[in-house]
């Protein structure tokens, strides 16, 4: 048996945009056992819940991550309404879903360009970013926020899109599509591409279900769980199938989110047809008295938000589960048995958020 | 995957305008529905101090005997709750950003008009305890 090594990789590493540190035991150029630390950006943001009011945490809800704000906001909030029994308007149910499908657009194209740019593939990495620009320009011109929308509240949401804007949105998303077609086409049939990928960091399904794995992730290993079926805001009435790939390696993994893009934008479209009129929100009184736990699936897979109320303005208990956290069990087990050199692809095929690991 | 097939994407990228703005010289891009920073209107704010309960980065401070009106524009995170809860008004919302700092500091202070048409109702008030 040869020596053991140790080498730390992360906090800070040219692939993680964000910092988690993993030490890497070696045998050779052979990762035979990962140690993962986290605990760099902790903010505390869960305790912050008892200071204050139910109705302003929501944008503290919103900032437990940069990148899926939105459905942060809209699961605390779907989770305050279930406490207090509120039945929000539909109009304000298909908006949620609209702007949850373009935060999981812009998510995945993000992933996209960074992944891209991990193995210095720079030209998808512009132009996925360039695409991105266009959802983050819809976003802003609807909501007011680029990647933070602030635009949920207890009883509804803050802002109306207004029909002739959402069918220009519609038709710019059409006009993405087919320059997304192209761009996953060119990533996804690339040779080179599928040399680093295909038969790498490969989670059997079985793995995939007892570790936890949430998200893309579980569906790249053919464990078909995807969070919006269960039907919260509008999804109950849309119909959509979720991606699954059986392969469970890297490239099922990155598939699977390159097709999701297609589903989303498929989603969107049929929102906008389906939206009905009315109001957006409602007036809401008094306190949330019980407890929710509430779910919803992010770009990187299923979060939960438990949510405590005793009857008074302060919530007593706010804890946030997010996809991140739980898929780091499933990326040890990935990592082991790889070479050192593809660690930074298989790291970022589940995706990591450290801010939202963390909170 | 075929030959070439990135090409249509490269002459597209050759014969067209740079997807990036020449951000300092060129203005940034800006909707009506922006949330660049919070203005006050000195003169209609009442000093009831609705904002400051509210703001979820206790981002306000305001003093209602010395009728001041104080934001830290870098603890501010433009989520906008003031202006929806502001009942005269006097906030609004700047779709325009903040430009970068150098050094320390963002605190603004403003002398505001406080509570001019409560004044009666305090007397008003005042009048049957005195009976």
């Amino acid at each position: 048996m040869s020596k053991q090594i140790t080498i730390p990789f992360g906090p800070q590493h040219p692939v993680l945009p964000e910092p988690l540190h993993l030490d890497l035991v070696l045998e050779d150029e052979k990762v035979v056992d990962v140690i993962p630390t986290i605990g760099y950006v902790h903010r505390g943001l869960e305790k912050l819940v008892e200071k204050r009011e139910y109705t302003e945490y929501v944008f503290i809800a919103e900032r437990i991550c940069g990148i899926c704000s939105f459905i942060h906001s809209q699961t605390y909030v779907q989770g305050i309404e279930q406490i207090m029994g509120l039945e929000i308007p539909e109009r304000a149910q298909y908006l949620r879903t609209i702007w949850s499908e373009y935060s999981r657009l812009h998510s995945h194209l993000l992933w996209l360009g960074c992944f891209a740019d991990s193995m210095g593939f720079e030209s998808v990495f512009m132009n996925a970013w360039r695409l991105r620009e266009h959802i983050l320009d819809d976003l802003e011109a609807t909501t007011g926020g680029r990647v933070i929308q602030g635009v949920c509240k207890v009883g509804g949401v803050r802002r109306d899109i207004a029909p002739e804007k959402l069918d220009e949105m519609v038709k710019g998303l059409k006009g993405i599509e087919h320059e997304l077609q192209d761009l996953t086409n060119v990533f996804l049939h690339d040779s080179s591409i599928q040399h680093r990928l295909k038969g790498i960091g490969v989670l059997s399904n079985d793995d995939a279900y007892y570790l936890g794995a949430v998200g893309p992730t579980a569906r790249g290993s053919g464990v078909a769980i995807d969070i919006r079926e269960t039907g919260y805001a509008a999804f109950g009435k849309i119909n959509f199938k979720p991606v699954v790939e059986y392969d469970g390696d890297c490239y099922a993994r990155c598939a699977v989110r390159a097709k999701e893009m297609f589903t989303s934008i498929d989603i969107i479209e049929q929102c906008a047809k389906k939206i009905p009129d009315g109001p957006v929100d409602m007036k809401v009184t008094g306190a949330p008295d019980g407890e929710y736990l509430s779910r919803a699936e992010q770009p990187r897979g299923e979060v939960i938000h438990y949510i405590k109320g005793n009857g008074k303005k302060n919530l007593v208990r706010h804890r946030v589960r997010t996809p991140t956290f739980t898929n780091i069990p499933p990326l040890v087990t990935l990592l082991k048995g790889c070479e050192l050199a593809d660690v930074p692809v298989i790291v970022l095929t589940i995706d990591p958020c450290i801010g939202c690991a963390e909170r | 995957m075929t030959f070439f097939e990135m090409t249509k994407t490269v002459l597209k990228s050759v014969f067209s305008r740079p997807a990036t703005l020449m951000y300092p010289v060129k203005p940034a891009k800006k909707t009506k529905a922006t949330r660049g920073h919070v203005k006050i209107d000195p003169t209609k704010c009442i000093t009831c101090r609705i904002c400051q309960r509210k703001c979820p980065t206790q981002a306000i401070c305001v003093e209602v005997k010395e009728k001041t009106w104080e934001i830290d524009q870098m603890r501010c995170v433009v989520c906008a709750i003031c202006v929806d809860t502001c009942p005269t008004k006097s906030l609004t919302m700047d779709n325009q950003y903040r430009p970068a700092m150098t050094a320390r500091g963002g605190l603004e202070k403003f002398t505001v008009a406080g509570p001019k048409k409560k004044e009666p109702v305090v007397a008003d008030a005042a009048k049957p305890a005195t009976e």
